[in-house]
């Protein structure tokens, strides 16, 4: 099936997630969507999916003119079917019983004939599924085999995938690949979302790239690797400055730390930061940043190895203690982990101070408080304000004035994603203030401008594994594009 | 300007759900054959028209006032406590435990003891259902609801078994406690200006701790949004542990009450499901403390009220609770219905 995608545009608040997006994928083809964290493909694919509405453009499927889809069921009846990253499948369920879940029946199911037909396409991609397991068994593998089964019997002609390599093993990915091809060999499209390059080059017979919401360009294989990564992270390949800062005693030291949570395992990282030091994690998202911050901030035991601060010992030490030792934590998901809805900006000083608090309330001596960070940080804001109803960097700005004064460890994630300019440059601004008074900080970033700006040493991360410690003053954007896809030469 | 129009845009929100709820209830009695105005008036009369009455209401506006207050907290800790109910009947375990043992004493001694024994009971029947909610990851409405369900059983088991009667177990409860242990109420009436002054009393600190400490403010963060509140550095466990403590101690007060005041015995449903009612009543304040008091004075009424419909004009005093239901889910469907509008 042909899909056309025809100037697009679909705005989330002040940010322009897709800005006048045009992309054609012919039948029979593997299309690969390309770009960073943020560039705008999940939106692009979950308009094209019925998932979200485009506020302009149109979507035209074989010619014909499809002015929106109103549902995912709408767009699965026109023949577009969508793999999520995290499949959306019901892990309590039976294979069979989530294989015809979704189907236009009546009042019955009708089984015998999806088991039936169950088995067949099982057989036709060479599945091993079986009807009557759960799907709480399968392997993240098996759960897209199930979904792209399902998406087929339910009529897709076009299956979008979004990250399906994320997560499955390598056996499992070839497999996957060779689904793929089978799929377009038979005359259906593919549009294969992904920042892998390596996936890309391997799969794909054309290329669209998406930068900050634009179509930064598309190819055609076989593809110039160079060429691509231009495309993805821009042209310029500054070196990045480095702002000398004497660097104190060691603040943070990580001896051969293991990390874990249900996703993912972070295994053995090694690493000591002194004072002044400014650490960036580089990677996909997903890749081990966040627990390795959360590790940082004491809100994510170790499973194994040994995290020291100041020289003290704090694994496995309850959160208290990292708060004791000046260590604090700023999150990506801000009104989620960060501040508190429904509570004021005076309120969450109150909350925030550290060390020997009042058992009453001073609510005057809070709110002059409040205003005087209010003044200090340039919040948009009064005291009372609640928090909820500040602007993204305006909330930002309230969680940096919440900072204790003798900080000696900052972990970020995300620092300035979804600001504008004057917020960015503030908020660096500050935290630069902070290493010079002799604060370590440690911060995850999807933009590598920031990440080459500001740090002076990079960690990148690949599917948890730290695969690479660079100097920022010896790389540049392309090698880092390099690395963060995976691919350890330049 | 705005100010007015805010102004008229709240108190019409206000009323309009009570509106709402009066046009069902007249349509329900209509529909059983009761007239609408002669209910209503009966209904006030029952509950106010003779010092007798508004003393009974006033009895049991004291146990809707503690429950309601200690619910508060809980509420504002983001805690469904929907084992208050139990907690109440525990309190009035404690308290007779606490009544056999100082059976011989004076009021002044036995009174405090009886009460104190009763809060720690209630506290001790909250902190259960929060251990295992914060340890042991059990949803505080089901272990609530279990723990009620045990302390019914464990209530009759009492009165049956060891704290049986002398002539044998029956429905009507324990042995009625000496009269130097009943707490002093007015002549002829059964309501008790002690009790009355410390319902207000409860209800003044409870408003002034979530205003004005610390602990207030940090059972609301973390009622608002618990993983932030960790993040600023709140202690979320021990906070919470504390918030069912009070409640529970609230629950346990009341259960005093009942046993001291009210029925001076334990028998077997003393609790009454006024821990029930107590959480509407917090459901309708939007979780204010200023709005505890006349709402407990409502739901009071309309408790005492209606045994009176029964009696005048036969229609059955289940229709109290019919009308405080459709008041409780009329006001809560206005206020989604607000967000939606907001939202939008």
């Amino acid at each position: 099936m042909r899909v056309e995608l025809k100037n697009i545009h679909k705005h989330f608040g002040a940010v322009h997630a897709n800005n006048n997006v045009t992309l054609t994928v012919e039948g029979g083809s593997i299309h690969g969507l390309l770009g960073e964290n943020g560039a705008g493909k999940s939106t692009l694919m979950k308009v094209l999916s019925g998932y979200i509405h485009a506020d302009a453009g149109e979507i035209s499927l074989d010619g014909g003119n499809v002015k929106r889809f109103k549902s995912p069921a709408d767009a699965l009846r026109h023949g577009v079917g969508m793999l999520h990253q995290d499949p959306l499948d019901f892990p309590p369920l039976t294979l069979l019983d989530n294989f015809i879940l979704g189907c236009d029946a009546n009042l019955l199911q009708p089984r015998t004939r999806a088991e039936k037909e169950f088995r067949e396409l099982c057989q036709q991609f060479n599945f091993d599924l079986d009807t009557n397991a759960f799907v709480s068994d399968l392997t993240v593998g098996e759960r897209q085999q199930l979904e792209i089964i399902r998406l087929l019997w339910l009529g897709a002609r076009t299956l979008i995938l979004d990250e399906p390599t994320t997560g499955i093993s390598a056996p499992q990915k070839i497999k996957l690949f060779t689904t793929l091809r089978q799929l377009v060999a038979g005359g259906k499209s593919v549009i294969f979302v992904s920042h892998k390059l390596e996936d890309v080059e391997d799969l794909c017979h054309r290329v669209t790239v998406l930068r900050r919401g634009q179509v930064a360009g598309e190819a055609t294989s076989p593809f110039v690797t160079e060429q691509l990564v231009q495309m993805m992270f821009g042209q310029q390949l500054n070196i990045g400055k480095r702002s000398n800062v004497e660097l104190g005693a060691p603040v943070i030291e990580f001896d051969h730390l293991t990390l874990k949570d249900d996703r993912l395992t972070v295994p053995d990282v090694s690493l000591s930061v002194q004072a002044g030091e400014v650490i960036a994690l580089a990677g996909l998202e997903g890749s081990g940043q966040q627990l390795f911050l959360q590790a940082c901030a004491g809100l994510l035991p170790p499973s194994a190895g040994q995290l020291r601060v100041n020289g003290i010992d704090l694994t496995r030490k309850p959160y208290e203690n990292f708060l004791r030792a000046g260590i604090a934590y700023m999150p990506a998901d801000r009104m989620k982990e960060g501040l508190v809805p429904g509570l004021s900006i005076e309120e969450h000083i109150v909350l925030a101070k550290r060390g020997k608090k009042d058992a009453l309330i001073d609510w005057g001596r809070a709110c002059q408080t409040a205003s005087e960070q209010i003044k200090e940080f340039n919040i948009k804001g009064i005291p009372p304000t609640r928090v909820e109803a500040l602007s993204g960097g305006n909330q930002q700005r309230t969680l940096l004035a919440l900072l204790p004064p003798d900080l000696k460890l900052l972990a970020l994630e995300h620092p300035t994603r979804g600001l504008d300019i004057e917020s960015t440059l503030y908020i660096w601004g500050k935290l630069l203030e902070r290493r010079k008074q002799g604060a370590v900080i440690i911060f995850a970033s999807a933009d590598l401008d920031e990440v080459l700006q500001y740090s002076d040493r990079i960690l990148v991360f690949f599917g948890g594994h730290v695969i690479e410690t660079v100097k920022s003053s010896a790389t540049n954007v392309e090698q880092l594009g390099y690395l963060i896809g995976g691919k350890k030469q330049l | 300007m705005t100010d007015t129009r805010n102004l008229f845009v709240r108190i019409t929100t206000a009323l309009a759900p009570l509106l709402v709820a009066l046009i069902i209830a007249v349509l329900l009695l209509v529909a059983t054959g009761a007239p609408p105005l002669d209910t209503f008036v009966k209904l006030f009369t029952g509950s106010f028209g003779t010092p007798s009455k508004q003393a009974d209401t006033f009895v049991v506006w004291v146990s809707l006032a503690i429950v309601s207050a200690g619910l508060l907290i809980t509420f504002i800790a983001g805690q469904w406590n929907i084992g208050v109910e139990g907690q109440i009947m525990m309190g009035s375990i404690f308290a007779t435990w606490a009544a056999r043992g100082v059976w011989e004493q004076q009021g002044i001694v036995g009174i405090p003891v009886i009460i104190l024994w009763a809060m720690v009971g209630g506290a001790f029947w909250a902190l259960l259902v929060a251990v295992l909610k914060i340890y042991g990851k059990v949803n505080e409405i089901f272990g609530g609801l279990g723990f009620n369900f045990i302390a019914t059983a464990f209530n009759i088991y009492l009165i049956f078994g060891p704290w049986k009667q002398k002539t044998g177990g029956t429905l009507s409860g324990t042995e009625i406690f000496p009269e130097a242990l009943w707490m002093p109420t007015l002549p002829e009436l059964r309501v008790s200006p002690i009790a009355i002054i410390i319902a207000l009393l409860v209800l003044v600190v409870i408003y002034f701790s979530l205003r004005g400490t610390l602990w207030g403010l940090q059972l609301k963060a973390i009622g608002k949004n618990i993983r932030a509140a960790f993040v600023l550095g709140v202690p979320t466990n021990p906070l919470l542990l504390s918030a069912y403590a009070v409640c529970g101690a609230c629950a346990g007060l009341v259960g005093a009450f009942l046993v001291i005041i009210v029925h001076h015995r334990l028998i077997p449903s003393i609790s009454s499901g006024y821990g029930f009612l107590g959480i509407l009543i917090v459901l309708l304040s939007s979780v204010n403390a200023l709005w505890l008091a006349p709402l407990a004075l409502f739901f009071a009424a309309v408790s005492i009220g209606s045994t009176a419909l029964q009696l005048e004009l036969n229609i059955d005093s289940s229709l109290g609770g019919v009308l405080q239901g459709v008041l409780v889910l009329v006001v809560l469907l206005m206020q989604g219905i607000k967000e939606k509008v907001i939202s939008k």
